[in-house]
């Protein structure tokens, strides 16, 4: 299977847009190839168990590889191992949830879905990547389309969030070039898997781990660059912030494990007390700070600061268990928190509020809408039979692992965090949802349409595929974990 | 040996048959209307471009004053193709213009003035060639006849031009007492870490830290750009700047090599300085040639950064990121021309709103600034990656951290043009612009330079094949 083709598909996507006349038939070009960028996606799927149950035991599989920069031997290297096939497919499942939520966007659609699909084939490229600076190149991708769409489509005090966030993710990649530039003049290599395979001096790894872990970091709102998160995804559009926070958070989780801890795992353990209280603050802080929120969308962002954090919790913990629970968590996180934006769209469609206090009693007039909203939180919260519960006990099991009393506090503190997430959500859920209709005005209003529903049907899938039968996903990571693990328990035994 | 002479010569000689052409056209008794002469000259001006391609050929001419060589032929080919460029992006300022054929006189001169100043293999040949290119270009900053502040450029221009001029015959002055040679050869095999050399050293890079403007050299830059008109200031801060840039690495790197330590440190400080200065300034202007001016002083910081490297990447680097800025620069002041020239207007606030009425023009100017500040998937980021790839080459990560961090300022400023382009509304946004074919055409060629240069490595693999075969 060729690998290019995921990006290749929204290449042409996007070029097939330009031409276009009309809204309805820009919208039906976006939705066929965000469709046919799913089967895709399926395919790869399909030809990658086939090729591990044929006992392909390589690392990465469907490598390709051309010289692309000679000079500095950058090249164009691709390849997935089962992380990069589950954040595929989670991409591709968040990018059709966004156009079809976004499908009756008026204002300048083209350029609304030009951009939306742009910013998709960032992600595609980089969970794709296995050279530094095509992965790089992908990271940096999507500053423009980020900006655009919420300064142009946000709401709110959009330009200033659409600048901080621009702003801030540059700063990340700027802290990521460093440790990227330090990785190539002491291995004098871009590839992952060559540097994978020397021994990186421990010096080294100590003076630029922390650059790239935090740059990556700022990415996924590692507690205390955070603060683009609840503003950036509240301002933007509703295609956007699904995609944000389903998506572009992920690429700095992915980039932490990928980059920063598989090839620097030395400097990774040094670390890793350190990235442990960061995880840990961000998920109290993050936690408590959303109870204080009266606005839907800041509720969400600030939940995903939590639950993002348990990624990192995950990662900085370095047991195999932990970092399963921390890649399980991101598909996790991603397809729940795109969920949670998209209903939360689809009430301020109707409603023109945000605001919990303006709202009351939805399940009177949108019984489906209302549904979608509780299934969204209760997968927050953890409850058994959906992603979320998978992912956090996952993270959990790892963590107790470790027996040294730093770890197991850490580990209930985080726990701790659940009771706290169970009270905002179920608090919001109850006003909204179930409470007295506040507004009268609202009982008119219409419940989910056609394009909504299959967008919250699409990602309710995955959410109760994954909780009900995890055993799936965690097969297909497993390899990819286990070879991460492998590079850290080397070093253990050294 | 004559052959060897117009060939050796081809691309300055052309020039000068150029510029005789234009000064007999100018003479002759026939009244020109505006339109044919500029598309005349257009020709004339393209025809010179696509010459530079072809019989390429290394060597020395003048008892070793002259030389050329394959890289030479290619930058001066770039500094062709930002002339032509320019050219017609000018063409609805021009068209209007009183005085048609001395302005393209005068810009000619300039431009054969840096092509001998890229050849010289002398100081003394390269300092006639840097007056060359220099005094006419004060000439040029008084172009908008009627207006004082362009008066004003001209002569601030000249006076500061003057001032660096005398600093760098002190330089050489001073080169040819201690060391009795001004060739650039034997330079590089005599010069020494003498208190003489290295204060005559210093006094040569103050010159041409005035010419690039790189900071604290910087001071006569922004008033100069802001009163000439937009045609001479983009190109001042773009072709006259790579002209110098080119000579500059190659000086650096071929001629003062036994104080390699010495000038190492030195452009340390002036990249960071000038990425710093630049960027600080850039972040508060309101006219968009200052504000261009200003950026293009931080773009200096970065390409400094690059030189920094001390090796064929840094080299390659440098020219390849002078491509792309000669592309994304022009780019930017293309449409600035182009409005400055159809409405008159300049500032940053009459540009909110504009993606209302120019769709296309927001987004040749969008992308030509993403470029600057160096975003994928536009060349900038791979010319700004390699730049500061090769200044960490030589380990020094601090530099290359306080760079990166400058990229994120930059982009600040950049974005706020964006935001004002595509969210800020206005009251009266600027009308539909009609493009003409001209300035079209040269829209097309930097918006395609600057998406094939980066994705397609060809270019950066070319010239470092170049390089190599130099060094």
């Amino acid at each position: 299977m060729n690998l290019s083709l995921l990006i290749l598909v929204p290449l042409l996507t996007t070029m097939a847009i330009l031409p276009a006349k009309g809204r309805k038939q820009i919208r039906i070009i976006a939705l066929i190839g965000s469709v046919v960028q799913l089967l895709l996606c399926f395919i790869l799927l399909y030809f990658y168990r086939q090729e591990r149950k044929a006992g392909n035991t390589a690392h990465f599989l469907f490598e390709d590889n051309y010289s692309w920069y000679a000079a500095w031997k950058i090249n164009y290297h691709i390849g997935v191992d089962g992380i990069s096939v589950a954040m595929i497919l989670l991409t591709a499942c968040v990018v059709i949830a966004g156009v079809l939520v976004s499908w009756k966007a008026e204002k300048l659609s083209k350029e609304f879905f030009f951009l939306l699909i742009f910013l998709s084939l960032g992600a595609y490229g980089f969970f794709i990547s296995l050279d530094l600076f095509t992965l790089f190149f992908f990271l940096e991708i999507a500053v423009i389309p980020k900006f655009l769409l919420i300064g142009i489509w946000g709401s709110g005090k959009k330009e200033y969030s659409a600048m901080k966030l621009a702003l801030m993710l540059m700063g990340g990649s700027a802290l990521v070039f460093v440790g990227l530039a330090g990785l190539y003049f002491n291995t004098n290599s871009f590839d992952i898997l060559q540097i994978a395979g020397m021994n990186v001096p421990a010096e080294v790894q100590n003076l630029f781990f922390p650059f790239a872990f935090l740059g990556f970091g700022i990415f996924t709102a590692l507690f205390p660059f955070h603060t683009w998160v609840p503003d950036g995804h509240s301002s933007a559009p509703t295609a956007a912030s699904m995609f944000l926070a389903g998506i572009s958070m992920k690429l700095g989780g992915y980039g932490c494990l990928r980059v920063a801890t598989y090839l620097m795992p030395d400097a990774a353990q040094q670390y890793s007390q350190i990235i442990i209280v960061l995880a840990c603050i961000a998920i109290l802080y993050g936690a408590f700070a959303t109870m204080m929120q009266t606005d839907l969308k800041y509720i969400n962002a600030y939940s995903s600061v939590s639950h993002c954090g348990f990624v990192l919790l995950g990662i900085g913990m370095l047991t195999k268990t932990a970092i399963d629970g921390a890649v399980l968590q991101m598909i996790s996180h991603g397809l729940m928190t795109a969920l949670f934006f998209a209903v939360i769209g689809m009430i301020y469609d109707r409603t023109h509020t945000r605001q919990v206090a303006l709202l009351g009693g939805l399940m009177k007039m949108m019984p489906f809408i209302s549904t979608v909203f509780v299934i969204a939180g209760l997968c927050s919260l953890g409850l058994p039979g959906f992603s979320g519960f998978v992912a956090e006990i996952t993270v959990f099991m790892g963590s107790w692992e470790k027996a040294e009393a730093f770890y197991r506090i850490a580990t209930i503190t985080a726990c701790a965090s659940i009771v706290v997430t169970a009270v905002y959500i179920l608090r919001a859920a109850g006003k909204v949802i179930m409470g007295p209709v506040v507004n009268n005005e609202h009982l008119s209003l219409p419940d989910a349409e056609w394009n909504e529903r299959l967008a919250a049907g699409l990602l309710i899938a995955g959410i109760v595929l994954i909780g009900a039968a995890p055993f799936y996903l965690s097969d297909l990571i497993n390899p990819g974990t286990e070879m991460i693990m492998k590079k850290l328990t080397n070093l253990l035994n050294k | 040996m004559p052959a060897d002479f117009f060939l050796l010569m081809k691309q300055e000689l052309i020039i000068t048959i150029i510029i005789f052409i234009l000064l007999f056209l100018k003479i002759g008794k026939k009244e020109w209307q505006n339109r044919s002469l500029i598309n005349f000259i257009n020709t004339l001006l393209f025809i010179n471009f696509i010459s530079g391609f072809f019989a390429a050929r290394n060597g020395v001419l003048f008892g070793d004053m002259f030389r050329t060589n394959e890289l030479l032929i290619f930058e001066k080919n770039l500094l062709n193709l930002g002339t032509l460029i320019l050219s017609l992006q000018s063409y609805h300022w021009l068209k209007k213009h009183k005085h048609v054929p001395e302005f393209y006189i005068l810009l000619l001169s300039t431009l054969l003035g840096m092509f001998f100043m890229l050849s010289s293999n002398n100081l003394l040949m390269f300092y006639l060639a840097l007056e060359l290119s220099t005094i006419p270009l004060a000439a040029l900053a008084n172009f908008d006849l009627e207006k004082p502040r362009s008066s004003e450029a001209a002569f601030k221009m000249i006076i500061s031009s003057a001032f660096s001029s005398g600093l760098l015959l002190f330089g050489i002055s001073l080169v040819y007492g201690t060391t009795g040679t001004l060739n650039f050869e034997e330079l590089a095999k005599t010069f020494t870490l003498h208190p003489l050399n290295l204060f005559s050293f210093i006094l040569l890079i103050s010159g041409f830290g005035f010419k690039i403007s790189a900071v604290p050299f910087h001071l006569w830059t922004a008033d100069v750009y802001e009163g000439s008109p937009v045609a001479v200031t983009s190109y001042l801060s773009v072709i006259s700047k790579s002209a110098i840039l080119f000579v500059l690495v190659s000086v650096l790197y071929h001629v003062f090599i036994p104080l390699n330590d010495t000038w190492y440190n030195v452009f340390f400080l002036l990249s960071v300085l000038t990425m710093i200065t630049g960027n600080l300034f850039a972040l508060r202007q309101q006219n968009m040639k200052r504000f261009l001016a200003f950026s293009s002083i931080a773009q200096v910081g970065f390409i400094l950064v690059g030189i920094t490297g001390q090796s064929a990447e840094g080299n390659t680097s440098v020219i390849y990121f002078i491509l792309i800025y000669i592309f994304s620069n022009l780019g930017a002041f293309g449409i600035i021309n182009l409005v400055s020239a159809v409405t008159g207007k300049e500032t940053v606030d009459d540009y909110k709103g504009f993606y209302k009425n120019n769709k296309a023009l927001t987004w040749v100017l969008a992308i030509a600034l993403f470029s600057l500040a160096g975003i994928p998937p536009t060349a900038g980021f791979f010319g700004k990656f390699f730049l500061l790839l090769a200044g960490a080459g030589k380990g020094n990560y601090l530099l290359i951290t306080i760079a990166a961090l400058n990229m994120v300022i930059s982009l600040y400023y950049y974005l706020r043009i964006i935001k004002a382009m595509f969210m800020d509304e206005s009251d009266n946004p600027i009308e539909p612009v009609k493009t003409g074919f001209a300035p079209g055409l040269a829209m097309i060629v930097c918006v395609s330079g600057i998406v094939i240069t980066g994705l397609a490595s060809g270019a950066y693999q070319y010239i470092y094949s170049l390089v190599k075969e130099i060094r």
